[in-house]
């Protein structure tokens, strides 16, 4: 692991960051709509502002200035960290983001300890077994989990074990018995996608050369299954993981309004709805940054999983 | 409320299809999310003392739930949260239920009567012109902070008024044109105002001008919406945005208004107010008992609930009703014969069945029946699609080939504008446009999202504007049809303006709902506004939730509500 190669990386992560800004920014302020007309409706009925009050808004907001201005004030806050502050509720974007957070964070955790221990089972016992038709139908598992709309199994699940059986709460509690649903209905897409990418990998390796070395050499097994080739065909999965972490923080927004909870998925629904330009491009940037922090630390634990990937700062 | 849904077929679809279409974007954050902003004209529910037993079909009518007892947490689901917990900067419905429970306000209106009745006001008058509105309070009122509910504390509260920002349009309607407030003794004050301001009165009885502790009024607009003290019969014990919003019964409180059914404390210990988006979770918890009742109850939701034994009552909103209004500066809107063909052309009946929930009533002029100075008229205001034809013949209008009508060569095609603000907008102008289709008009529908509707006004950018708008007093009429005003529907001038000018100052009851009962009558007679259904949304009750008590705006009050077992 080299210093050039860090910054390098480093160099990249940035662009994306900015990349995932501009381009929200673009397309936010381009909306049709009126963000301060917005704001002024106040959700109510009645009187409306008149044009000389919204005008006043938004020179309040900056909103007056020509968009290229706008741009250049806005990208330079946001980099000393400043990522202003709602339209709709006059927090600060920073803030909002950090207290919807936690409450996403827990259940995206537990949504991907299903994913990650449901899908790695899965693909075990689908290439353990030795029959033929289980094989088949294990594998095939996968493939029906990810066709599932999100939405649709967190509805049959409340259905099922909140309204028919009563056996976990809907709405309300935040206890941990809340947390199961809606980490099984975060976890099935996400682990299903774990176990097809496993599997695979699994049956690949466990043809490899040095498993047969292993068994002729007396290995049993189930370690072979679960020492040897395991662990080598782990890397691809990890691969994905980037990519799972952001089908988690996607999978929120589904998650959190078919559960009630509070967290980053509600707070994005709702800002979006009014238009609260601030609030969603924070949350963009914290997605692109999410993303991009969890592939750098997928790609500088390749070579701690396997000795034969080195990194270097040659990027083919 | 809970706007913005996709189309839908029906009524019945449109909760999973909204989940669908935020599936269906890109799995990537913003451009997955088209969502329900917390809506402007989302404007729902609930249910008199009146409709509720003309409604009581549950299987608990009146007497059979016994004698209310003390004690109990009332948990109550609503669909969305508006970010803000001052009744003085809310409007959506979904946050007024749990507010209006912690401020008290001068008056209270009668939703049967539409008659302004003592609250914290004892009494009141005005001079003649109605700039100057005098109000005696009651002694003994105290806000929760401990801090008395004087003439001070109400000057405190309307002088903060005209400083609230953009969530503030509702109260600063109410006290348009505000010159101050003079106090004359702890009990008495004086509201002066620059114009005559007869409207202003019903608006004291609103949760928007409910009464907060001079301390709480004087923080910044931030501030107040973390959370506000108020004399209520509730406090607010907790507010989680998008989450939970807890009140507390207020011990002590013996300043009720005199339409509360008994005096002192209210019988519920504790409320919760639940943010539960999807419909399907709020109405399944609802039958599983997790919840004691529901904003927001969708046709499809109707046959299960009451199976369930939820009692399910509703009330048509005051205020305009959900219609058609033509912009006048355009060729189409400005012909008669197109407006009168659009109004007679429209089987509200056929609608009303058809769409929404099963207590929903057809309109029947301009404003809603629930609300004061209602005029009706059905003879101008019905289905005829004989005068309709008529009409468009004796004008000029012959059916085409295609069986859309023409005029020298144009087509009339009427681009109607609309938003989805609540499930049934869609599926109902779908039906309209299908039923004018019948008389040769061919309807086209725009849609656009909630946010851009007041771009759209502002700039004239529509012929047609489908919409509501609530507020329980005839004044709601000049705020969208006096050419005087922001006029966005640029009518042009007319004996209609003297009829809405000459209410708003009117200080006489009878005098007042004259000239409400001509405007009434000017706007179906020239059909310049269309009226169509009456909004009506839907609670649904479970069986140990009793005597949850709708004010006159169609919001409830919580005082008398109690619950059994």
């Amino acid at each position: 692991m080299t210093v050039p190669y860090l910054l390098r990386r480093l160099g990249l992560a940035v662009v994306v960051l900015w990349a995932a800004w501009t381009v929200s920014f673009v397309v936010l302020y381009l909306l049709p709509g009126d963000p301060v007309a917005t704001m002024a409706a106040g959700g109510g009925d009645g009187e409306q502002l008149s044009p000389a009050e919204l005008d006043e808004l938004r020179a309040r907001y900056g909103l007056d200035q020509p968009l290229i201005v706008q741009y250049v004030t806005k990208l330079l806050a946001a980099v000393q960290g400043d990522l202003g502050t709602s339209f709709a509720t006059g927090q600060g974007v920073r803030s909002a983001i950090a207290e919807a957070l936690p409450p996403t964070l827990q259940m995206a955790g537990a949504g991907l300890l299903v994913a990650i221990v449901g899908g790695t089972a899965l693909a075990v016992a689908a290439t353990w077994t030795r029959r033929p038709w289980l094989r088949q139908v294990l594998a095939g598992l996968p493939s029906l989990a990810v066709s599932l709309p999100v939405f649709w199994v967190g509805l049959m699940l409340v259905q099922l074990f909140s309204f028919r059986l009563g056996w976990l709460p809907s709405v309300g509690d935040r206890g941990f018995a809340a947390l199961v649903l809606p980490a099984i209905t975060l976890g099935l897409p996400t682990g299903a996608l774990i176990a097809q990418v496993l599997a695979k990998s699994l049956s690949q390796t466990l043809e490899a050369s040095f498993v047969t070395t292993a068994r002729a050499k007396g290995v049993g097994p189930a370690a072979v299954h679960l020492r040897h080739a395991l662990g080598n065909a782990v890397i691809p999965a990890l691969t994905v993981l980037g990519y799972v972490v952001g089908n988690v923080l996607a999978g929120s927004v589904v998650v959190e309004t078919v559960f009630t909870r509070p967290g980053l998925g509600r707070l994005t629904v709702a800002s979006v709805g009014v238009q609260d330009i601030p609030v969603v491009q924070g949350v963009v940037l914290f997605a692109a940054l999410a993303f991009v922090v969890v592939n750098l630390i997928v790609d500088l634990a390749y070579p701690l999983l396997d000795p034969r990937v080195a990194v270097t700062g040659v990027v083919r | 409320m809970s706007p913005a849904r996709p189309a839908a077929a029906g009524a019945s679809a449109n909760r999973p299809s909204r989940l669908r279409r935020l599936l269906t974007g890109r799995p990537q954050l913003p451009g997955a999310l088209r969502g329900l902003p917390a809506g402007r004209g989302a404007v729902l529910l609930a249910a008199t003392a009146l409709t509720l037993t003309a409604c009581g079909s549950g299987p608990e009518a009146a007497g059979a739930a016994g004698e209310p007892q003390p004690g109990g947490t009332l948990v109550f689901a609503v669909s969305s949260d508006q970010g803000c917990a001052d009744p003085q900067q809310v409007g959506s419905n979904d946050s007024i239920y749990s507010l209006r429970q912690v401020v008290d306000s001068l008056t209270d209106q009668d939703p049967e009567t539409g008659e302004i009745v003592p609250w914290l006001a004892t009494e009141w008058s005005s001079n003649d012109d109605a700039t100057a509105w005098t109000f005696t309070l009651r002694e003994g009122a105290t806000f929760s902070d401990g801090t008395p509910v004087d003439a001070a504390a109400v000057k405190a509260n309307f002088d903060r008024v005209p400083d609230i920002g953009a969530r503030g349009t509702l109260p600063k309607g109410y006290l348009a044109g505000y010159a101050g407030t003079d106090v004359t003794s702890p009990t008495e004050f004086t509201v002066r105002f620059e114009q005559p301001n007869v409207q202003f009165l019903q608006g004291t009885s609103t949760h928007s001008l409910g009464l907060l502790s001079p301390a709480s009024a004087a923080g910044t607009d931030e501030e107040r919406c973390a959370g506000v003290i108020g004399s209520g019969p509730f406090t607010l014990e907790s507010y989680v945005k998008d989450d939970i919003t807890v009140l507390a019964k207020r011990t002590g409180y013996d300043w009720g208004s005199s339409l509360f059914t008994r005096p002192g404390e209210a019988y519920l210990d504790r409320a919760e107010f639940r943010v539960v988006p999807e419909s399907g979770v709020r109405s399944g918890s609802l039958q599983s008992g997790e919840i004691d009742a529901i904003a927001s109850v969708g046709q499809q939701d109707e046959a299960p609930l009451t199976a369930a034994g939820v009692e399910l009552v509703a009330r048509p909103n005051p205020g305009i009703p959900f219609g058609i209004t033509f912009n006048h500066e355009t060729p189409l809107g400005a012909d008669p014969a197109v407006r009168e063909a659009v109004s007679r052309g429209i089987d509200r009946d056929e609608l009303v069945t058809t769409v929404y929930p099963s207590q929903t009533v057809k309109a029947t002029s301009s404003l809603s029946s629930t609300t004061p100075g209602y005029a009706d008229q059905s003879a101008l205001v019905d289905y005829d699609p004989a005068a309709a034809t008529a009409a468009l013949d004796a004008a000029g209008w012959v059916p085409g080939p295609d069986g859309i009508r023409a005029k020298d060569g144009r087509p009339l095609t009427l681009p109607l504008t609309f938003a989805q603000n609540i499930a049934t907008a869609k599926p109902s102008l779908e039906l309209i446009q299908q039923q004018l289709r019948r008389i040769g008009i061919d309807l086209q529908l725009r849609e656009v999202q909630i946010s851009e509707t007041p771009v759209v006004q502002q700039d004239g950018d529509f012929v047609a504007l489908w919409g509501n708008l609530t507020r329980a007093d005839p004044d709601i009429l000049r705020s969208q049809y006096w050419t005087g005003g922001n006029n966005y529907y640029r009518f042009p001038p007319s004996p209609l303006d003297d009829a809405l000018a000459g209410q708003a100052a009117a200080t006489d009851e009878a005098q007042r709902a004259e000239l409400a009962g001509t405007a009434q009558r000017l706007l179906a007679e020239g059909n310049h506004n269309v009226p169509v259904v009456e909004l009506t949304t839907v609670l649904g009750v479970g069986p140990t939730a009793h005597d949850v008590a709708f004010d006159a705006s169609s919001r409830i009050q919580l005082h008398d509500t109690w619950k059994s077992g």
